[in-house]
């Protein structure tokens, strides 16, 4: 570098203004890219399937539908950050859900405590193949290859090769109950609506206030027009979902949880130290391990928190089903890692965000789901889908190589 | 003598910078030509031009070698015509053989089916060649350095090579290997090859170089005659700088305090053969405002010493005290090393320093990220304001604190991994080869930050290969040889000679 480049004026003079704009969205075209790439999607499908995909009734099939992926993907994306892979998650969720089934069907035991058990049980597996991986060094693609196998073995054995259900209805609601309407205005939940107005206004609230304190601080990069489309765009639509979903039957449960992790799970990654470190051991191992960081106990805690998401989609999807079968969860691994994948996250670690995950495993939700709707067959689904998600990684390569 | 390559008017531009802007060279045929310049420079890109790197069109300006244009479209085009070049970090296979390695691309072969036979002949006349006593059959990584850059030039001479051209070839040898280095590229001299020599190392520079290039921010600069015994290394700083440094280490006045830091009966076992010591019962001690230094050869146990003091990075069966302010500590983690005030910057900052991909502002907080936390949570504007205090402080040039370190030139990095080890609050600061791959102008900032940090009454340990640097920064030396401590000089009454020659008898008593 030449040493005048260094020497740049720290005021930004006009024609510096617009070169840092270009720049911004140079830096952050992964990020933009993958929402303009959902929203093509899904203006695509709504026009193809006449307006069927935006439905309100779809929409809420196509949260029900997706919801386990997108907790599972929560749980990867730490996993992928700190640069490692877990492929049981398919295999665990499949077992979890079958011993939930024999506990609460077969043992009759409370829902609740079984549903209890199950998480720990989940943590307790991902705690297990993550002391090998983090504490042996054993490969997490080879332990977690045989944790899948043992795993989809012991779902098998526990349900002794049946199907196991119903469940009882306290159950069955996590998947498939609303919230209540309380304001009991018929064929409206209004509840519903207020909550989704008032998360959009909360996001506003935390998007605008920390664009002012950057900007105070002097180091706010984002061009106005970029700030107001990208919050403006989220909060319509998150008004326009809920909306929609309250002239059917409201949020769904899973909806209100699946927010509530994502919201956590966004904190934990962007604004707290131990996300600080999970991103520095993806990104350097070693260089962590000298910086005083225990980067063995923080890839043990990525694997048991993803043992836990685990069993809780598990959860999820026993419920939704109304039954738990030898097959639930067969190849779901590849799924979520694919959503993550498609959100940006880099192989080698370091690299990926929790939007861009939950964006990532959306954008293979629209396109199940439309394809379906246009009566697409699985095999043109399972080939579409594979393009898409090595378009997604060729763009990040290219994207980072001209760079 | 012919002149065997000519580069006229070399332009390369790449967006928004000017890389090199109108470089003429000139190498002779037989002869040795040194390139010399600040990282940045522009040495790199040339010898990129001149391989084939960038390929002919996207620079302007003509390359003739041995009197013919040429137009080269890839690095093999240029290996065709016998330009061959060994960058600084070596292109070896390391689970691959000797044999295999100098043949990979090029086998000897019939029909796809290789001829072991003549490779393992070929092989054995290319490292007598380069002196090296080793069977073909070994594993590269089982040598050392220095014994890999004389396979990569084996390598070289495999091919025909005409033009050797070799990219800091010792800047992580020993004095050992880099003088039998230096006396190979004489050899091939008197055989008729040429090679161009990049290097920092200007007592190396001066003691081989036929013809001395200067290149600064792109140009070349001046042309120096390196047989001329009137051309001094400050004639060649002043020229790489475009300033003249009058001296190139800061002056001190040293104010030495108490001892902080005691280190005493330390023993260090190899991890992989518990039998054998690396660090041997090693007693020292550092006092406030002190720079202590360690000097060494490559080997030595020096970095194996600090690593296994900061936490047990290094070595198993570790045992010995370790004393702060007369109490021992505990320092068995590198978390609780930190907390006890010692900090060690390594001598690999790419490997083991710093996080390449992750910006400047978050590479600093990661040794004390509760330093710019409230509870768990990070306070974004404390950590901004951590990253500019330290661009000040310590002169970090970067465009701003949201740059990605790896996009920083070797200086700039390392003073990266000082701010982080500063905002870590050490009282005692150990430095692995602080200004290894760094430009003259760079390692003059770094030695000025160890004078103050002292002056400041912290208690500086420098780990160092280069002597005239330990020379230069220090108060006092010790000189660590076969993982013991095998002498201690006040840095007054020290010299090169002395440290060399307790070297020397300390290896010959055992």
């Amino acid at each position: 570098m030449s040493q005048e480049a260094l020497h740049q004026p720290a005021v930004a003079s006009p024609e510096r203004r617009s070169a840092l704009s270009a720049g911004f969205f140079r830096k952050h075209m992964r990020e933009y890219g993958i929402l303009f790439a959902l929203i093509v999607i899904m203006a695509f499908f709504q026009i193809v399937t006449n307006g069927i995909l935006l439905k309100p009734i779809n929409l809420t099939n196509l949260i029900l539908q997706n919801s386990y992926v997108i907790i599972m993907a929560l749980g990867m994306l730490l996993v992928i950050v700190a640069g490692h892979i877990d492929l049981s998650v398919g295999s665990v969720l499949g077992f979890v859900g079958a011993l939930a089934a024999v506990m609460i069907v077969q043992w009759h035991m409370n829902y609740v405590l079984a549903g209890i058990l199950c998480l720990c049980v989940g943590g307790v597996i991902g705690a297990l193949q993550g002391y090998w991986i983090a504490y042996w060094k054993i490969p997490s693609f080879i332990v977690t290859l045989a944790g899948m196998l043992v795993f989809k073995g012991l779902s098998l054995w526990v349900l002794a090769g049946q199907s196991v259900g119903p469940f009882p209805g306290g159950f069955q609601l996590i998947a498939s109950g609303f919230l209540p309407d309380v304001f009991g205005i018929k064929g409206f939940n209004l509840l519903s609506l207020l909550l989704g107005v008032a998360v959009a206004g909360i996001l506003l609230f935390f998007s605008f206030r920390s664009r002012l304190r950057n900007r105070a601080a002097g180091h706010d990069d984002e061009p106005g027009i970029v700030f107001f489309a990208r919050n403006f765009i989220l909060a319509g639509a998150i008004v326009y979902i809920a909306w929609a979903l309250s002239t059917f039957r409201g949020f769904p449960n899973v909806l209100v949880v699946m927010a509530l992790l994502i919201a956590v799970y966004s904190f934990i990654t962007t604004r707290t130290t131990i996300g600080r470190r999970i991103y520095a051991v993806g990104g350097n191992e070693k260089a962590t391990r000298l910086s005083g960081i225990n980067t063995e106990r923080l890839v043990f805690l990525t694997f048991a928190n993803m043992g836990m998401l685990a069993a809780l989609a598990g959860l999820v999807f026993a419920a939704r089903l109304n039954t738990a079968t030898p097959k639930a969860g067969l190849g779901f691994e590849l799924d979520v890692i694919a959503a993550v994948f498609i959100g940006g996250a880099s192989m080698s670690g370091g690299v990926g965000t929790i939007m861009g995950a939950v964006i990532g495993a959306f954008i293979m939700g629209v396109m199940n789901n439309g394809m379906s709707i246009l009566g697409i067959g699985i095999d043109y689904q399972q080939v579409i889908k594979g393009l898409v998600l090595l378009a997604a990684v060729i763009f990040d390569v290219v994207n980072k190589n001209r760079s | 003598m012919a002149t065997i390559l000519e580069m006229r008017d070399i332009t390369k531009t790449f967006p928004g910078v000017v890389a090199l802007d109108g470089v003429n060279l000139k190498v002779e045929e037989g002869e040795i030509h040194a390139l010399v310049g600040e990282n940045g420079a522009g040495k790199s890109t040339l010898m990129k031009v001149l391989s084939g790197v960038y390929p002919h069109g996207s620079y302007e300006g003509i390359i003739e070698f041995k009197g013919e244009e040429c137009r080269f479209s890839g690095i093999a085009d240029s290996e065709k015509r016998g330009i061959i070049i060994i960058h600084q970090e070596l292109a070896l296979v390391p689970l691959l053989s000797i044999a295999e390695n100098i043949f990979l691309g090029n086998e000897r072969a019939n029909g796809g089916v290789i001829d072991w036979h003549e490779t393992f002949q070929r092989t054995c006349q290319l490292l007598a060649k380069v002196g090296l006593k080793e069977s073909p059959q070994t594993r590269v990584s089982d040598l050392g350095l220095g014994k890999q850059q004389l396979v990569e030039i084996a390598k070289a001479l495999s091919k025909e090579v005409k033009l050797l051209i070799l990219d800091e070839p010792t800047s992580s040898l020993n004095e050992t290997d880099s003088e039998a280095l230096l006396q190979l590229l004489l050899e091939f001299k008197a055989a008729g090859i040429s090679s161009i020599l990049i290097s920092h190392k200007l007592n190396e520079i001066s003691k081989v170089a036929d013809t001395i290039t200067v290149l600064r921010d792109g140009s070349a600069v001046s042309t120096l005659d390196g047989t001329n015994a009137g051309v001094s290394e400050a004639d060649i700083i002043r020229d790489m700088v475009g300033r003249s440094l009058n001296d190139r280490y800061p002056p001190r006045s040293p104010k030495i305090g108490e001892t902080i830091f005691e280190v005493s009966h330390w023993t260090a076992h190899h991890p992989q053969q518990p039998g054998r010591k690396i660090v041997d019962d090693v007693s020292f001690q550092v006092r406030a405002g002190e720079v202590v230094g360690i000097a060494g050869l490559m080997g030595a146990g020096r970095t194996e010493l600090a690593m296994s003091i900061f936490g047990r990075s290094y070595g198993v069966n570790i045992s010995g005290e370790v004393k702060m302010h007369g109490r021992p500590v505990d320092v068995s983690t590198v978390h609780r090393a930190i907390a006890a005030g010692i900090c060690y910057a390594t001598e690999d900052r790419k490997s083991y320093g710093l996080v390449l991909d992750d910006t400047i502002r978050r590479n600093i907080p990661l040794a004390n990220l509760t330093g710019i936390a409230n509870g768990i949570v990070v306070d974004e504007h404390k950590e901004l304001a951590v990253a500019r205090d330290y661009r000040e402080r310590i002169r970090i040039k970067c465009s701003s604190t949201a740059q990605e370190v790896v996009n920083l030139s070797g200086g700039n990095q390392q003073k990266v991994v000082l701010a982080k080890w500063l905002f870590a609050g050490p009282e005692v600061l150990i430095l692995d080869e602080p200004t290894r791959g760094i430009d003259v102008g760079a390692k003059y900032e770094i030695y000025s930050i160890i004078a103050e940090l002292a002056a400041s009454g912290k208690a500086i340990v420098v780990i160092s290969s280069e002597m005239p640097e330990l020379l230069g920064v220090t108060d006092r030396v010790y000189v660590m040889n076969e993982g013991r401590f095998v002498g201690e000089l006040p840095t007054s009454e020290a010299s090169q000679e002395k440290i060399m020659s307790l070297i020397i008898r300390s290896g010959h008593r055992n």
